[in-house]
């Protein structure tokens, strides 16, 4: 039963980079923190960069330990594609471990306890450490994504394996660098929403009034910088490159059932009907979908029709609704964080409550759109593990039952659940007891 | 090529067990000595600062095992599914206990993460020593039952125990009566260690009591090394001859009981540091004994139908291993860095740090 198996790694990556994309974006807001703090000599800019420590260790824990069961199930639940593919995918796996994973846990422990013995431009320096080692992880996951996503590189051999060919290609993959900003900027949307929102909560409690007014307009300004960034130009790259080289997946996720004669629409709501082959109750907007992609309003753009089936994602409707739920999200962000801006520019925002309450309940939904996004990429290569060359279903375990599987996913679901009232638990201490606390 | 990073990832392994070691001994010293509230917060922080730092290495070497040698990761991660699984939740449920234990005042509160942090260090050392016992004593590869395989010749899959717990049954378990012995033996080396760290670290109460501790240990584990040496050779004759084939490798069972023979003389050591390097020693010697009596073998067959997994019918190509050598050069100039930094600002007994709150 590959359900299982798909189930098990799609829970645990899922619950996993709930962390992550908050802590790649998180470090390098801290960084700007201390920064501001080194050059004005402001406290409330430090007591920032401490406050925002406190949660990204908490949310790097949950990173550590939601993360190793990650590189362990490519052996336990994928043996046969780590076999095949571990010549090549274990080269940036490895250099994860090796650049990124003990320059961020290294440093983090000096961050963390070492102020008083380092002085501030070393403890500046160490945060800035942290920061590099955390997007250095994204930027090494992402590779082994790329090389998934578009195959570069490689040789085929005896027994099916495939070595690699050239290592510089797994770098130079043209998809890499586009999925790696899009990726790191979403993160920096995360983090900058997180911060606005808990400025958000004490303005509205009427408490750290002086440091949530600091976290609002930070997280503000910095957040819709980087919704913007999100749809153009990173986005835009990204989805050409889906058009480029995984056409099928294009014509899934935009929903394009028949391909059109001439220029293809751009759906903005409607449900895919597998039956009939087509988008029930849908508005669409017609030629902008060509003109986007191709700069050209009458370019064909071929539909799911157009495609073996057995080469269209398995899950199409998935497919289509975790990417119009990104994009539909990423859309309302750059709305609201735009209106909050003017309102800032006005001097009113601060005490105009109704959006104080918005930006606050915004904050589960950058998650909703990063992991959404995700969803796009890992539902796009399906059926394939390896787009083109290896199937899902060929790189299982062969020798775990899927009553083995079952077993450890329930543990997995049982396990994560106290796990995450218990990060919610200790996040809500740290931001109720609030920046002032650190003060000694 | 294979045998550079076979032996990189043995020490990158090696050292994640002195690390991680003194943190698991560490949580084992806790759960049955540390009897006052002060003893066991200290003890807890004298893991909890650093467990995170210490697992970076397990990640490390599991990353560079699946980059150098694929079919072994493949093979020894799907066979060994369950207990695998079973250490990850481990891994977690002790670090939730370090993490969480300071977080609030209540006793109870304290209670439930001590014990979670201490059993899981505990089952942990347990389950790491019954995994090398598994590499000592070999799996059946390719599932041959009555003359049939089940699966490839380099797969297999182990339940956790099979009825007879017996080594030498056609389809040895994970769990069986010699690989418990060896997984009692890294209990007590871990205890040991944990107990050598928890001295030099923290000035806690109980100090002059672990070192009487690891005296007695330190008796039990000999004589445990020596009935486990008795039980390998029954179960296969041949373990020793590659001592005898290459004399030099004999140097490693050497600082296994140089280590051991230099604890007995604990209380008389001037510096807290060197019983922490002798219990280093234990642990190092047992791991590179066990590895270098296989080699160049990593997994022994049980059976005579399928070949044992080696490191060259395991390994990723020649230009594969070359081009990571360049990079791994790097990092490791780069980590050695890091650790000479970290050393040097986090050095000295921890009680005055600044942690938690």
């Amino acid at each position: 039963m590959i359900l299982y198996d798909r189930l098990q790694f799609a829970f645990t990556i899922t619950f996993h980079y709930i962390f992550p994309q908050l802590t790649m974006g998180l470090s390098l807001l801290i960084v700007y923190f201390k920064w501001r703090y080194l050059a004005s000599k402001v406290d409330k800019y430090n007591d920032a960069a401490k406050f925002f420590m406190k949660i990204f260790a908490i949310n790097f824990t949950m990173g550590v330990i939601t993360g190793i069961p990650m590189e362990f199930q490519f052996g336990t639940n994928w043996a046969k594609f780590s076999e095949l593919t571990g010549n090549i995918i274990g080269q940036t796996l490895a250099m994860e471990g090796m650049f990124s994973f003990f320059l961020e846990s290294s440093f983090l422990v000096l961050f963390l306890f070492g102020e008083k013995l380092m002085g501030q431009k070393l403890h500046f320096l160490t945060g800035f450490l942290v920061f590099l080692g955390s997007w250095a992880s994204g930027y090494f996951i992402l590779a082994t994504n790329a090389w998934m996503q578009n195959p570069v590189g490689y040789e085929i051999v005896e027994n099916g394996k495939y070595v690699l060919e050239h290592f510089s290609a797994l770098f130079s993959n043209p998809w890499l660098i586009p999925a790696f900003l899009h990726n790191q900027v979403a993160s920096i949307v995360t983090s900058s929403f997180v911060v606005a929102s808990i400025g958000a909560f004490y303005l509205l409690r009427n408490k750290n009034e002086e440091h949530g007014k600091l976290f609002l307009k930070t997280g503000l300004v910095v957040g819709f910088v980087a919704s913007v960034l999100l749809a153009m130009p990173t986005g835009d790259w990204n989805a050409k490159n889906v058009a480029k080289y995984q056409p099928a997946s294009f014509a899934a996720m935009e929903g394009i059932f028949e391909t059109e004669k001439a220029g293809a629409e751009i759906v903005l709501i409607g449900q895919p009907n597998m039956v009939e082959k087509k988008l029930d109750n849908k508005i669409a907007v017609p030629n902008v979908l060509s003109f986007l992609t191709y700069q050209d309003w009458s370019k064909q753009i071929p539909g799911m029709d157009q495609f073996n089936p057995k080469q269209l994602p398995t899950n199409v409707p998935g497919l289509y609704y975790s990417y119009h739920i990104m994009v539909g999200l990423g859309t309302i962000f750059i709305g609201i964080f735009g209106l909050a801006l003017i309102f800032l520019w006005r001097k009113r925002l601060f005490s105009f409550r109704p959006l104080l309450w918005v930006i606050m309940f915004l904050v589960p939904f950058p998650y909703i759109a990063n992991l959404t996004g995700w969803y796009v990429a890992e539902l796009g290569r399906q059926p394939y593990l390896v787009y083109g060359l290896l199937k899902t279903s060929e790189g299982i375990s062969p020798t775990v039952s899927s009553g083995n599987t079952l077993f450890t996913l329930l543990g997995f679901v049982g396990i994560y659940l106290l796990l995450g009232v218990l990060f919610l638990l200790l996040i809500g201490k740290v931001i109720y007891y609030g920046p002032r606390s650190l003060k000694h | 090529m294979e045998i550079f990073w076979y032996i990189i990832i043995a020490i990158v392994l090696a050292v994640f067990f002195v690390l991680d070691g003194y943190d698991f001994g560490a949580g084992i010293v806790h759960l049955f000595f540390a009897k006052t509230e002060k003893d066991k917060e200290v003890i807890s922080k004298s893991a909890g600062l650093f467990w995170d730092s210490n697992e970076v290495w397990l990640v490390a070497g599991g990353g560079m095992l699946f980059m150098a040698f694929p079919t072994f990761y493949a093979s020894v991660f799907s066979g060994f599914y369950l207990p695998l699984i079973i250490v990850l939740w481990l891994v977690m449920f002790r670090a939730i206990g370090l993490e969480l234990r300071g977080q609030f005042k209540y006793q109870m509160w304290k209670d439930i993460w001590d014990k979670s942090f201490g059993v899981s260090s505990l089952l942990l050392a347990l389950f790491f020593g019954i995994a090398l016992g598994n590499i000592m004593r070999g799996v059946n590869l390719g599932g041959i039952e009555n003359g049939t395989a089940l699966y490839e010749k380099h797969f297999f899959f182990l339940p956790l125990w099979d009825s007879s717990f017996s080594p030498l049954s056609e389809t040895p378990g994970v769990i069986d009566w010699f690989t418990i012995v060896i997984g009692v033996i890294t209990v007590v080396t871990l205890t040991i260690h944990g107990a050598n760290w928890v001295v030099l670290k923290t000035r806690s109460s109980i100090n002059e009591k672990l070192k009487t501790i690891i005296l007695n240990l330190n008796i039990i584990l000999l004589i445990l090394t020596m009935i486990s040496l008795y039980i390998w050779y029954t179960i296969n004759p041949n373990s020793f001859t590659n001592f005898i084939d290459k004399p030099y490798l004999i140097i490693f069972p050497i600082i296994y009981f140089a280590g051991i023979a230099g604890l007995f003389f604990i209380k008389s050591l001037k510096k807290e540091i060197h019983g922490f390097i002798l219990s280093t020693a234990i642990i190092i010697g047992g791991i590179t004994s066990s590895l270098a009596a296989i080699y160049p073998v990593i997994l022994p067959s049980t059976n005579d139908v399928n070949e044992s997994l080696t490191i060259y019918n395991t390994s990723s190509t020649e230009y594969g291993l070359s081009v990571a050598l360049n990079w791994g050069i790097l990092g490791f100039v780069l980590l050695f860095v890091y650790m000479i930094v970290q050393k040097r600002l986090m050095g000295g007994k921890i009680d005055k740090m600044d942690y938690g709150h």
